[in-house]
């Protein structure tokens, strides 16, 4: 935990500040727990995902990302030390915010397969990076978020209102944005994630334009995304982080 | 030489096919990302760049033609031209072609000579190629 006086620092680039490894340790607190938060909700609602997903997909998300992010849970908690496979090499260590972040998300790449497994793997991928730049736990969510949903878009070539993950992303990012001045952190990203929620759930009435779920054209109206869905509890998980954390 | 990339949902699809172009154009390099660890369907990025830097070494400074099945192979594929400096990235020509006739047309033009404009013509060409025996065909 920073203490409130290296909190007031948090503003300048890193430099060798007393305040700095407690920010880092806490910016890495953040990332592992919202990953390990995010491993949990989806395995617990694998089997609604994948109810989401065989009405206007092909039925895989739930059980894909469980077992994704099921292999991410189990080398962040277990510190297991497998050098056969450098693509989780980071995850066994207690390593800082952007290490954890880019090596879960090379493992998502590798484990969940379909696009959800490249769109999400990406993302964390290049949050990891945009972590890296700034480490500051107070704008990891920002910048975290950020960095996922230029990677998605820029893959996935989808915009708001597409049917998809975006639906819920980018209300949240812009809640983000929103904050009031002197907000603490945590009531800022616990309102990004009302609006993931609120964003996921418009989803229904939309007519899918990308990935399996266009191919059923109107009949894809009328259902939840899936991919909103999972993005809205990542959003979710990445408040309860904060706030525990 | 021009090098041959295939991305797919199957391991066995992808060696499958592999094993058709090495059959028509034995000296053609061929590499292939195709399933999830496992044994599972899907394609990850990584693999698919790990095979892109395999099939560039093999190139010796050529192109590659990536022929890739469906849905996610293009993400993918995406994702590992990411990963690849500028350089590589313009050795790199990724086709709609079909991913069996496509993949042994390209080996067959390659084996050829083709230039790398003429193996993304043949492979392409094979999504217009009549497959059932025709009279006077």
């Amino acid at each position: 935990m920073a203490d409130p006086a290296s909190r007031e620092d948090a503003g300048t680039p890193a430099t060798a500040n007393a305040g700095r490894p407690e920010r880092e340790a806490r910016a890495a607190g953040i990332a592992r727990a919202w990953l390990l938060g995010w491993a949990a909700v989806v395995h617990e609602a694998r089997g609604r995902l994948t109810d989401l997903d065989a009405a206007i997909g092909d039925g895989d998300h739930g059980i894909n990302l469980d077992r994704g992010l099921t292999a991410v849970a189990a080398e962040l908690s277990r510190g297991h030390n497998d050098n056969t496979d450098e693509r989780a090499a980071a995850l066994d260590r207690p390593a800082d915010a952007a290490a954890i972040l880019g090596a879960a998300g090379r493992r998502i790449m590798g484990t969940v397969g379909g696009a959800s497994g490249a769109l999400y793997g990406r993302a964390f991928v290049r949050a990891g990076a945009a972590v890296e730049l700034d480490g500051d736990p107070d704008r990891l969510p920002e910048a975290a978020l950020a960095a996922a949903i230029q990677s998605i878009s820029d893959l996935g070539h989808a915009v708001p209102g597409d049917k998809t993950m975006l639906d819920a992303l980018v209300p949240a990012l812009e809640a983000l944005h929103a904050g009031l001045p002197g907000e603490p952190i945590a009531a800022r990203v616990r309102r990004a994630a009302d609006a993931a929620q609120e964003g996921a759930l418009a989803t229904v009435p939309l007519l899918a334009r990308k990935g399996r779920a266009s191919y059923l054209g109107e009949r894809s109206i009328g259902h939840l995304d899936p991919g909103a869905v999972s993005s809205a509890m990542l959003i979710r998980c990445l408040a309860e982080a904060v706030e525990r954390t | 030489m021009i090098g041959l990339v295939l991305v797919g949902h199957s391991s066995e699809v992808v060696s499958g096919v592999r094993a058709m172009v090495r059959q028509a154009a034995p000296r053609v390099p061929v590499e292939g990302a195709g399933g999830l660890s496992g044994g599972r369907l899907g394609t990850s990025g990584i693999d698919v760049a790990s095979a892109l830097r395999r099939a560039l070494d093999a190139a010796g400074g050529d192109s590659l033609i990536v022929l890739l099945d469906l849905g996610s192979a293009g993400l993918a594929i995406d994702i590992a031209l990411d990963e690849l400096g500028d350089n590589d990235r313009a050795r790199v020509r990724v086709s709609e072609a079909p991913f069996v006739e496509g993949a042994v047309l390209a080996g067959v033009a390659i084996a050829g000579g083709a230039s790398i404009d003429g193996v993304v013509a043949a492979a392409e060409a094979a999504a217009r190629t009549p497959k059932l025996p025709r009279d006077g065909g």
